[in-house]
């Protein structure tokens, strides 16, 4: 129950306000088509250099939190989900919403993602500590297998082929090589001056996430949003709450899907959204009305997508390994203020940790209220022209990158990662196993060399690394993950096979 | 999507792979390199997978890269090259982002271009957004950008 002793700190002037100004700005940038909660978070990165590193992440979480909601304004309202995590709130919201029912939908949608993000806030609470407790009985060859493991779980579960996938993550390990090691102090793949220091995490995560997003609303030429924002009629909060609860089913398998969700790394918020709102639909007395403005769906799918926020953290903040790309970019906001989560964490910074976590249970509760009022403008924001909303993201990134150290070779890293990946994507290679690989290669080395050194002096490399209860486990889970991932593509390719043929 | 299209990124991707691992396993002091040469021998072998696929037509995921969105890519792209590479360190910031800005503007904004309100609007949005930028980044992060010939 230590979180309780830090409840406080959120309500400090800058903290709360900050809280406050993250919460409603990830409301509206949720909301804007293109703009994904990850890329929202590594914009804003920059922007808590200045700040205390609980500020800093408090601003963080806030918008991550937030946007993810703010995305099912634009999908109710304009059938157009602001993020991957909102699609199946399209299926009934924006029916709902045709059929009058607009600020029904919202109010629910709110309602629901409130419920499913405090019960998965409460669930990173009380999960948490333990599990960092936990993580201390982990040596060097346990952190090197669970490193791979967040590389490959993603590389082959996020990716739409798992090879790529995979190989997406091995890029994004080589690519954490570049610079001096930290050992031997030699130079390894500097093959230009800007590369010295090795590539910096921030300007790498804006150039991922941000810039394939611009090249991709460039790519789109001149073209208008083509979307009419639905007006919404006044409706009571109260009947909405009435309603909430009225759908116990709906409302419980969204959260409890999307925190199971959430805990497993890799797994996002579309995915927890689209099971919770099928399981609901096979459990529902009201099948039929599923897809036609059932309440049910929105209910479903924002509770789980919500719900999976607060699980998305726990790997991160006991393990370091973060389970999702968000959650990849906010290590990056604690790893610049010199913070590594684990034990460590708690142990030593309690008061970032704690009051890091009751700000995004509290960030819930702001979220929902303030949702309701800031829909319909955040709706009008995501009607923004797409070449604006290109242009200010370019220039961010540029601001963002160079903010980093003030150096302009953090800028062309940027630029030249985000234009890569953009061709990479088209292809079907992933940006998020990149990004683990990048972020997760300096953990996996570390205890691969400090692992070589131990075993060199007890039981050798092979019996060290290979043996023992919790590394063939961790070995299993990697193959695992592996195996599934290509058996599902095995069985896609497989329907689409029969389908080309029935055609 | 042609065969051409997937064989030319996992193609690049296999090269730099080999050139990863030959790095790798050449360079001194071995100890160094040791990590980079188990992930290059991973890298080598599903790059080299990939580009098999490719190169026998397997390859089948991914939208690809079509004619209409090359069209429409490319000034942008250039615009983003010149205001990155070059108008940011030349001009500086500011003046930089505000040119790169008004024509990525320009150049996709779906309003017709004959209106002079509409260049009047350009205008005005590029003169708010370098404004705000101006206040956070200078004002509010204390960011020194390189201010150059201009500002």
């Amino acid at each position: 129950m230590e979180f309780i002793y830090y409840f406080g700190d959120v309500f400090s002037p800058l903290s709360f306000l900050l809280l406050l100004g993250g919460t409603i700005g990830g409301l509206i940038l949720g909301a804007t088509p293109g703009l994904s909660p990850t890329m929202a978070v590594a914009l804003l990165i920059p922007f808590t250099f200045q700040l205390e590193a609980v500020q800093g992440l408090i601003l963080l979480g806030a918008a991550y939190t937030s946007t993810v909601a703010g995305g099912a304004v634009s999908a109710i309202l304009l059938k157009i989900p602001g993020a991957p995590a909102n699609i199946a709130t399209t299926l009934d919201g924006h029916t709902m919403a045709k059929q009058g029912q607009g600020a029904k939908a919202l109010q629910l949608s709110f309602l629901a993602s409130a419920v499913g993000g405090i019960f998965g806030v409460l669930l990173l609470i009380f999960l948490t500590p333990v599990l960092a407790q936990w993580a201390l009985a982990f040596g060097p060859s346990h952190l090197f297998w669970l490193a791979i493991l967040g590389v490959t779980v993603i590389g082959s579960l996020d990716s739409a082929s798992v090879v790529k996938g995979l190989l997406s993550g091995c890029i994004g390990l080589w690519l954490a090589t570049i610079g001096f090691d930290d050992i031997m102090g030699a130079q390894r793949f500097i093959f230009h001056p800007a590369l010295g220091g090795g590539i910096n995490i921030i300007a790498a995560l804006i150039g991922l996430f941000a810039i394939p997003q611009v090249l991709t609303m460039f790519a789109k030429g001149r073209r208008t949003a083509g979307a009419e924002v639905i007006e919404v009629q006044k409706h009571s909060i109260l009947a909405a709450m009435r309603e909430l609860f009225r759908r116990p089913r709906a409302l419980s398998i969204g959260t409890l899907t999307g925190s199971i969700i959430g805990l497993i790394p890799g797994v996002g918020g579309q995915i927890a959204g689209l099971v919770a709102y099928d399981q609901t639909k096979k459990f529902s007395a009201d099948k039929d009305k599923f897809g036609k403005g059932h309440s049910e769906g929105v209910i479903a799918a924002e509770s789980a997508n919500n719900a999976m926020v607060g699980p998305s953290l726990v790997p991160l903040l006991t393990l370091s390994i973060p389970g999702s790309p968000t959650a990849a970019v906010l290590l990056g906001g604690l790893l610049i203020h010199g913070i590594f989560p684990g034990s460590d964490l708690f142990d030593n910074h309690p008061d970032v940790a704690w009051t890091f976590i009751n700000s995004m249970l509290i960030g819930q509760v702001l979220m929902c209220l303030f949702g309701l009022y800031v829909a319909g403008l955040a709706a009008r924001v995501a009607q923004v022209p797409q070449s604006v909303m290109a242009a200010i993201v370019l220039a961010l990134s540029v601001f963002g990158a160079y903010s980093v150290q003030s150096s302009m070779g953090d800028v062309y890293v940027m630029a030249c990662l985000g234009i890569g990946m953009f061709f990479l994507e088209r292809f079907g290679f992933s940006a998020a196993p990149l990004v683990l690989g990048l972020i997760l290669g300096p953990i996996a080395e570390a205890n691969f060399i400090q692992g070589g050194m131990i075993a060199d002096a007890t039981v050798g490399k092979a019996s060290y690394f290979l043996t023992g209860g919790l590394n063939m486990f961790l070995i299993a889970v990697v193959l695992a993950s592996i195996a599934y991932s290509v058996w599902m593509e095995l069985r896609a390719r497989r329907h689409t096979t029969k389908e080309e043929a029935m055609a | 999507m042609n065969r051409a299209q997937h064989i030319v990124p996992s193609g690049i991707v296999f090269a730099v792979g080999c050139w990863v691992a030959w790095i790798s396993y050449t360079q001194q002091p071995a100890e160094a390199f040791l990590f980079p040469r188990l992930i290059a021998t991973v890298f080598v072998v599903l790059a080299a997978w990939t580009f098999g696929k490719a190169v026998l037509g397997l390859s089948k995921v991914g939208a690809g890269v079509s004619r209409s969105m090359i069209i429409n890519l490319t000034p942008g792209l250039l615009v983003a090259l010149i205001y990155v590479f070059w108008a940011a360190k030349a001009l500086g910031f500011y003046t930089a982002t505000a040119a790169a800005f008004f024509i990525l503007l320009s150049l996709y904004d779906p309003a017709p271009h004959s209106e002079v309100w509409t260049w009047i609007r350009r205008g005005i949005i590029t003169g708010v957004f370098v404004a705000v930028m101006y206040g956070l980044f200078a004002l509010l992060l204390n960011v020194y950008t390189p201010r150059e010939i201009l500002f």
